[in-house]
């Protein structure tokens, strides 16, 4: 089955203390390559049928009011995933 | 006898505490459950703190989508006395009956502190009790207790005289402006972070320097209501 | 590729009893050669994989206690008739519980969580929280309480931080969603703890007596039903050996061994139980903790009628592709198990499914004396449940008193050099305040919410938690922990008894009456002799002073193997006493917050430096002996206390411990802010000791209280009739801003408050509000 990915992101003008701890926590350890570090969220949206431009419409309309708070996050993303992401979720999801 | 409902939702914490302080103000607690669009006829409506639903997506985000809820915004759109204390608070903004959003504290933990507040707007609903300008102390618990919104709101909060509560002294979770609960144009929606519901008897409230756990300052936001009510 | 569940033999009785010479993982799963052929001896034939996975979970140290069980039967019979009195449960079931008058009861417990919480720290502690949380409800008691004893290593290694900072977040996310104050405890930081830290939860519940609900499954008929959350791979990394030996398709699968908490599951669970009970629907209930399934079921059976047929099948998965062996090891959270009659299933059910609890009724409860479970129509597991639960392998392990003890006690502190200028102790009294220790736990009690529910009287930095019980009478109960590794290390059996005396004291100075206790043996591996020495002779000393005490063990917890490599942790047995008050209104605290009070030193101060926190602190030293206990003179402490308490005679009480009366003094000024002078002449020439001696001595039974002037002739009178002695040695001083010891030294408050409070977030980061 389909699957539609939402993902949300804290808007970039506030402060995201999760994402401070962990550049903290990385620096700390010495990974002085990454500068930054921001954390969202990511939805994952099985969907009965096929993925047409109405239902795509759907999910951002189902992201922007029920899986984001846009007063303090936004939407980012939404799209379906590919074939080969598929294949590689149903693998991880049996064999590992 | 005044009647207070107090909504429980799945993880509500907070609602026995509740409903202690509002039979300790003088009125008649009732309890309300989130699945049921009846308010059972209350005067006043709590919508009190804890967990409800994990906190899960985000706080207070789906218990704002209970049944209970449409009933909640339709008295509050007559004038009904709301309050929503931590979690509560964070369901009246998403819901939209107050602007704003609450995030994570910018320190990244929880804290739980006897917090100093200072009384801003003491014309609404729940702070009617309060001298203007008053400091009082409040116990405050929170993860996600740092209010924002955008530098319109802000303006707007700040300008029309909706701030409600500030906190003093120490900053607990890096809330804009120091805001610790606001109200709605109206003045009968108020949301704030703090805990009133933990200093309402005596022995179980804040230290204060007269005698440990002694204070009792939440208590007049709930007795504010009644006064409300009374003069309505 | 699919996610079908893969196609497995079900190794069935059937299958067993056919094929004897089968090879079976049992080394792999714990089991020794003797084990397993007692298994085979149990049941006439090669046990199945199900069976297998089931005595290998049950006969495990931690849940069998088979290396402890010889020495935990004497909390049994070192009891009296008055220690009975008030026990309405004692050991045996999933936690103790205590009458405490007015129709009210208190059940109480402490466990560990100490392995998984080195492993994930914030997983473990959380889901340690959670577990010790389920055993109070399963008596049928609403949780009202927890508190946490954590042990960790230094506090200047990276892996300390690493675990700390897990741990105190995993806690505060669990007990803070659970909706449960947490009100006291302790956090110790010690090298010896570095690769073994010690994670115990204690929680506390009340119901009132008919409330009482016990884990005995009885009524032939009545229905076994699973409710929580569903079963998943949690914990279950030891049965992947036994589902890559039956998996035909694929190769072995990777389970996790960590198992995931998630507290709004428990706190809709919590909720939901109450209902359940006060509805009357259940008739027994158990909770799922570690071994899930193959515990539940085979303890619910062998407490009841003996027999007990489960239908695997109906076990609600998370994860379709696990096999019968993983759902009866599994140990993911948030799930219990109830005997329902059949008359009262409907209603159940009902209540369920208000709070939207999952629910699935496995089985019956049978009397065939047999525990009999069936997978895909085949029966797998065919048992007498006792042989599981109850009459597992009792150990007798070798035992041997440590070869280097002898040194070790010769080695007495007091050849220490001891302070006589006045700068030096002032800069020792500020060294030991500031040891990590001994320093404030602010940081992570902060993260603590200590108000829910608004029965808290007191908590954290008071000496025990107290909580309102019926908020008509004001009835409570007050509840402290104690342990000292050090002393433990120096001679296990004093070390236990000043435990107990600790906790006892703590209780005490509340204002309340020591009634029961509980236990939590944190111990290294029982294959080390000298670890079985230090095990016997802490429960016989702990054993001893409980009867001496008159308060009994009401419930506990072992865990062994706290060690890495061959070097052990010193022997750690954490103690827990509850005590009762009739109105908390009457309740005593630590610190004074008036001008003028008395002053006075209760008990009396000999020369016991050896394993003190002076001694450790100042020069590094562990060695001696430690304090002598003296049990008497602590009950009379006790009693008068409680009279002091509820006759209003006194403003504070905070008991001398580690750090001695040098500790004390900082923490009641620092305690509300107000300062204090106090003179040592007369102690040093009443008990001939030195100054120094008198500051940070750690002799036992001795309590610092605060009385005001107008009650101070009562008070004196009411010490001498109870042959407490009492010596007045300073006054507080709402002015002065500082702590002074006359002739000695002065400290202002600040610089006390910056010694105490900066430890913690030097290290673990800033407090909010520091």
């Amino acid at each position: 089955m389909p699957v539609i990915v939402v993902e949300v992101m804290p808007k970039a003008e506030l402060l995201d203390p999760q994402g401070k701890a962990v550049a903290g926590a990385l620096h700390r350890l010495g990974r002085t390559a990454f500068g930054g570090v921001r954390v969202g969220k990511r939805f994952e949206l099985t969907v009965e049928g096929p993925v047409t431009d109405a239902v795509l419409a759907e999910a951002r309309e189902v992201a922007e009011s029920l899986l984001a708070n846009l007063v303090i996050e936004d939407v980012v993303g939404v799209r379906e995933l590919t074939t080969a992401e598929l294949e590689d979720r149903l693998d991880a999801e049996v064999g590992a | 006898m005044t009647r207070v409902g107090v909504v429980t939702f799945p993880g509500s914490l907070d609602d026995g505490d509740a409903r202690r302080a509002v039979r300790l103000a003088g009125a008649d607690p009732v309890r309300l459950w989130h699945g049921d669009a009846d308010l059972q006829g209350v005067d006043a409506v709590v919508l009190p703190g804890g967990f409800s639903y994990g906190d899960y997506l985000r706080c207070g985000a789906i218990a704002a989508l209970s049944p209970i809820m449409t009933e909640v915004v339709a008295a509050a759109d007559r004038g009904t006395p709301v309050l929503g204390i931590c979690n509560g608070f964070q369901m009246l903004t998403e819901a939209h009956l107050l602007p704003g959003g609450l995030v994570r504290n910018d320190h990244g933990a929880f804290v739980c502190r006897d917090q100093r507040l200072r009384v801003e707007r003491t014309g609404t609903a729940w702070t009617n009790a309060f001298e203007q300008d008053e400091e009082i102390v409040v116990p405050l618990k929170n993860g996600e207790g740092g209010f924002t919104a955008d530098a319109d709101t802000i303006a707007r909060l700040e300008g029309d005289g909706r701030v409600v509560f500030r906190y003093l002294d120490v900053d607990p979770n890096g809330s804009v402006n120091r805001i610790a609960g606001i109200a709605n144009e109206r003045g009968n929606v108020v949301g704030l972070m703090p805990h009133p519901e933990h200093a309402v008897e005596p022995g179980f409230g804040p230290d204060t320097p007269a005698a440990m756990r002694s204070g009792v300052d939440g208590l007049r936001i709930f007795r504010s209501a009644l006064q409300a009510l009374l003069a309505a | 590729m699919t996610s079908e569940a893969p196609s497995v033999h079900v190794d069935s009785v059937e299958a067993a009893a056919a094929t004897p010479e089968r090879e079976q993982p049992y080394a792999a799963l714990g089991l020794t050669d003797d084990e397993y052929a007692r298994v085979r001896e149990l049941l006439g034939r090669r046990p199945t994989s199900g069976e297998l996975a089931m005595y290998s979970v049950m006969w495990s140290e931690h849940c069998s206690y088979k290396s402890s069980k010889k020495y935990l039967r004497r909390f049994g019979e070192k009891v009296t008739p008055k220690m009975r009195e008030h026990l309405m449960v004692g050991m045996g079931q999933n936690a103790g519980v205590v009458d405490i008058g007015r129709g009210w009861a208190v059940t109480f417990k402490v466990e560990s969580h100490n392995h998984p919480s080195y492993i994930e720290p914030f997983q473990g502690a959380a889901t340690g929280v959670g577990g010790i949380v389920r055993d109070i409800i399963a008596m049928g008691a609403r949780p009202v309480a927890v508190m946490d004893q954590l042990r960790f290593g230094d506090i200047e290694e990276a892996d300390t931080l690493r675990v700390v900072h897990g741990v105190v977040a995993g806690i505060a996310h669990y007990g803070n969603c659970l909706g449960l104050p947490n009100i006291g405890g302790e956090t110790v930081f010690d090298a010896v703890y570095q690769g073994n830290p010690l994670v115990n939860a204690l929680a506390v519940g009340v119901l009132k007596h008919e409330d009482l609900r016990l884990a005995n499954a009885t009524g032939t008929g009545n229905k076994v039903v699973l409710f929580g959350a569903r079963t998943g791979g949690d914990g279950i990394g030891g049965a992947s050996i036994l589902a890559s030996d039956t998996f035909s398709a694929g190769g072995p699968t990777k389970r996790p061994a960590v198992q995931v908490g998630d507290p709004f599951a428990e706190k809709v669970l919590i909720e939901c139980c109450l209902e359940l009970f006060s509805g009357g629907y259940v008739e027994a209930i158990q909770d799922l903790g570690a071994a899930g399934i193959s515990c539940a079921t085979s303890e619910l059976a062998a407490n009841g009628d003996g027999g007990m047929k489960v239908d695997l099948d109906k076990v609600l998965l998370r994860d379709p592709t696990l096999t019968a062996e993983e759902i009866l090891m599994s140990e993911s959270q948030e799930r219990m198990m109830a005997v329902v009659r059949p008359d009262q299933l409907e209603g159940f059910l009902a209540v369920t499914a208000r709070w939207d609890v999952e629910t699935s009724v496995l089985g019956e409860v049978t009397d065939t004396g047999r525990l009999e479970i069936t997978w895909r129509g085949e029966t797998i597991v065919d048992v007498d449940p006792t042989t599981v639960a109850v009459d597992g392998p009792v150990y007798d392990r070798p035992v041997a008193r440590p070869a280097g003890l002898d040194a070790l006690q010769a080695d007495t502190a007091a050849a220490l050099p001891r302070p006589v200028d006045g700068g030096a102790m002032r800069d020792q009294l500020l060294a030991v305040l500031a040891s990590p220790s001994l320093a404030s736990p602010g940081w992570i009690t902060d993260q603590y919410d200590r108000y829910v529910l608004g029965n808290t009287a007191l908590s954290f930095p008071d000496d025990g938690g107290m909580i309102r019980v019926d908020e008509e009478s004001g009835l409570g109960v007050a509840i402290a922990t104690d342990a000292n590794g050090r002393y433990c290390a120096l001679d296990p059996r004093i070390g236990a008894q000043l435990a107990l005396s600790e906790a006892y004291r703590n209780v005490a100075v509340t204002g309340a009456t020591p009634l029961a206790v509980t236990d939590c043996l944190n111990f290294g591996a029982p294959t080390n002799p000298e670890v079985m020495w230090q095990l016997s002779e802490a429960v016989d000393g702990l054993a001893d002073a409980c009867l001496a005490l008159e308060v009994p063990v009401t419930g506990g917890n072992v865990s062994l193997y706290n060690q890495t490599g061959t070097t052990a942790i010193h022997p750690t047995p954490v103690v827990g006493v509850l005590g009762v008050i009739d109105d908390v209104a009457d309740r005593i605290p630590s610190g004074w917050q008036d001008d003028g009070l008395n002053l006075y030193l209760l008990g009396t101060t000999a020369l016991e430096l050896d394993g003190s926190a002076w001694a450790g602190v100042v020069h590094d030293h562990l060695g001696g002996r430690p304090p002598a206990p003296r049990l008497e003179a602590e009950r009379d402490l006790a009693g008068l206390l409680a009279a002091a308490a509820e006759e209003g005679l006194v403003s504070a009480a905070h008991d001398l411990g580690e750090g001695g009366l040098a500790q004390t003094l900082a923490e009641g000024v620092l305690r509300f802010g107000v300062g204090a002078r106090v003179w040592l002449g007369d102690v040093v020439e009443r008990d001939d000791v030195d100054a120094a001696t008198a500051l940070f001595s750690e002799s036992t039974a001795r309590v610092l209280v605060a009385v005001p002037r107008e009650e101070d002739v009562k008070f004196v009178g009411l010490c001498a009739g109870r042959r407490v002695p009492a010596l007045r040695i300073g006054v507080t001083d709402a002015e002065s801003g500082e702590l002074e010891v006359q002739d000695r030294f002065t400290i202002g408050i600040d610089a006390l408050r910056a010694a105490f409070e900066g430890t913690l977030p030097a290290h673990l980061g800033p407090r909010v509000g520091a």
